[in-house]
């Protein structure tokens, strides 16, 4: 199948070169980067933007930097180059985790975690991973630089806060100063290459307090705030997971697919959330499961 | 609007002409003339377009031919230009295709894992190639053919 739209191909070697011409071409241009969504998309004639402007060529966009605890992922940095990441293997033990279940090797190699909550498609693994990290999208734009909070990125399914004009350049978030253990618990079809039926993530602290996401089961990724607020400064018992696991209908909204019923995800994600809690704060001690080994 | 584009494809410097909205797995196979690239779903689940971009495997059907300007290309052509390698022989030797769609694809996945992993365990072979869809083999000979290799290059170090 040959791309039937027509389209400009326009690679800036500079980020203000970058920004002009996605200003210029307003709602009519698309940002490209692995192009792992975008080709389809365009294929399917879902997009047909006027421009298709490749960042690949902007210099810098491509680097993992952590410094001061505070970690900063370029616009250009793929799930491979997050995987490889000795950085990220150590500190943030969960996203390493995540990338291995981010489609397969030969996606992952082209594949942006950037570009993926620009997508901002509902079942995106990256999504509910950066909400617990209260992680930041880096934006700029004709009119200069902003910071938006993950919390604010995603407005529903395909829909971002990202305004005419406006480029991502990465996301950062800060390393939880307390003890803490996390977990990532993505339900598959099977093993291998599939989207996230449902996804839960629990970031949990040694005090008490939690941080819990879903993903798959709303509109966009979302923070389990309800459940949170239960959660907080208790310690995990069973009747407390319970109690928990009571509040999932409140917090979740998840619809029938080509991959799952709402039935199902509803029920799954009860599961989900209390295998997650258990991983999570188990893994504050470093016992429980280890990171990379899958608790549903 | 026509781009020139130069790409090193199998160690052989060649330019082209190309229009932007041109996938790079249709102009591998049409005007370059490469066949090992197969055209598969066409829209990144199946690993039957895969080549070597700069060394890493994509999946061809997924890219604009002017995205690669500049980078270098190795398909199956190229891997075997100068006879077949360890992973080759070793799927040859446990007869693991059928129909052989799917082989261009496992054959450079199983390039890529080994290059960085010399001896993966049966795991790490699924998961490398489990971006790779067989409809005839149920998988299983392909990835003893390729944990053979991983088996074999361990023992002389
Ligand atoms: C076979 C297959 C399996 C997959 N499996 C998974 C999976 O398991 N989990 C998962 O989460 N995802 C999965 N995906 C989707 C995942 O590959 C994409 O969401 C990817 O991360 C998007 O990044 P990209 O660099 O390819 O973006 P592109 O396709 O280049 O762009 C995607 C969108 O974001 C915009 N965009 C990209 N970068 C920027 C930027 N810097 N600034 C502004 N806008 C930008 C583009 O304009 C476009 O609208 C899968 C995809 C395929 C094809
Ligand atoms: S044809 Fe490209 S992945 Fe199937
Ligand atoms: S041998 Fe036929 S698709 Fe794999």
């Amino acid at each position: 199948m040959a791309i039937a739209h027509e389209f400009d191909y326009v690679k800036p070697g500079t980020l203000r070169e970058a920004v002009n011409t996605v200003a210029r071409y307003g709602t009519r241009a698309r940002v490209l980067a692995g192009g792992t969504d975008l080709i389809t998309l365009i294929a399917e004639n879902m997009v047909t933007p006027d421009a298709v402007v490749d960042i690949k060529g902007i210099a810098g966009l491509d680097k993992i930097e952590f410094k001061n605890g505070v970690l900063t992922i370029g616009a250009l940095v793929t799930f491979s180059d997050l995987r490889d990441s000795p950085v990220i293997a150590k500190k943030f033990p969960v996203i390493h985790q995540m990338t291995g279940w981010v489609a397969s090797v030969g996606i992952r190699n082209r594949a942006t975690m950037v570009g993926n909550i620009c997508s901002a498609v509902p079942c995106c693994d990256s999504g509910p991973i950066l909400l617990v990290y209260d992680a930041a999208v880096l934006v700029v734009g004709p009119s200069g630089k902003r910071k938006v909070p993950l919390r604010d990125w995603f407005l529903g399914p395909r829909k971002t806060v990202l305004k005419r004009g406006e480029i991502a350049t990465g996301v950062t978030l800060a390393l939880p100063r307390k003890k803490h253990g996390a977990c990532f618990v993505k339900l598959r079809r099977y093993e291998g290459e599939d989207l996230a039926q449902a996804s839960v993530t629990v970031l949990a602290y040694a005090d008490n307090t939690y941080r819990i996401s879903f993903g798959s089961v709303a509109p966009r990724p979302i923070r389990g705030e309800r459940i949170e607020a239960l959660l907080a400064g208790r310690a995990l018992s069973d009747d407390l997971i319970q109690e928990a696991v009571r509040l999932v209908p409140e917090e979740i909204a998840p619809i029938t697919d080509i991959r799952a019923t709402k039935e199902y995800r509803m029920h799954m994600v009860g599961v989900m959330l209390e295998r997650g809690l258990r991983a999570a704060v188990e893994r504050i001690t470093g016992s429980g499961p280890a990171y990379g080994t899958s608790v549903i | 609007m026509t781009k020139r584009i130069t790409v090193i494809l199998n160690n052989e410097t060649r330019s082209l002409d190309v229009e932007p909205n041109d996938i790079l797995l249709n102009v591998l196979r049409e005007t370059l003339g490469v066949k090992s690239p197969k055209i598969g779903c066409e829209r990144g689940d199946c690993g039957a377009c895969t080549v070597l971009l700069d060394g890493k495997t994509v999946r061809t059907c997924l890219i604009l031919a002017v995205e690669v300007d500049g980078h270098e290309i190795t398909t199956l052509e190229g891997l075997s230009q100068s006879g077949l390698t360890p992973v080759q022989q070793s799927l040859l030797k446990h007869n693991s295709f059928q129909c052989g769609f799917c082989a261009p694809g496992m054959v450079l996945s199983a390039t890529e894992l080994l290059g960085k992993n010399p001896s993966p365990s049966q795991d790490e072979v699924k998961e490398a190639i489990s971006g790779n869809l067989c409809r005839c083999t149920g998988y299983e000979p392909v990835i003893d053919a390729i944990v053979a290799v991983g088996k074999k290059a361990g023992k002389r170090v």
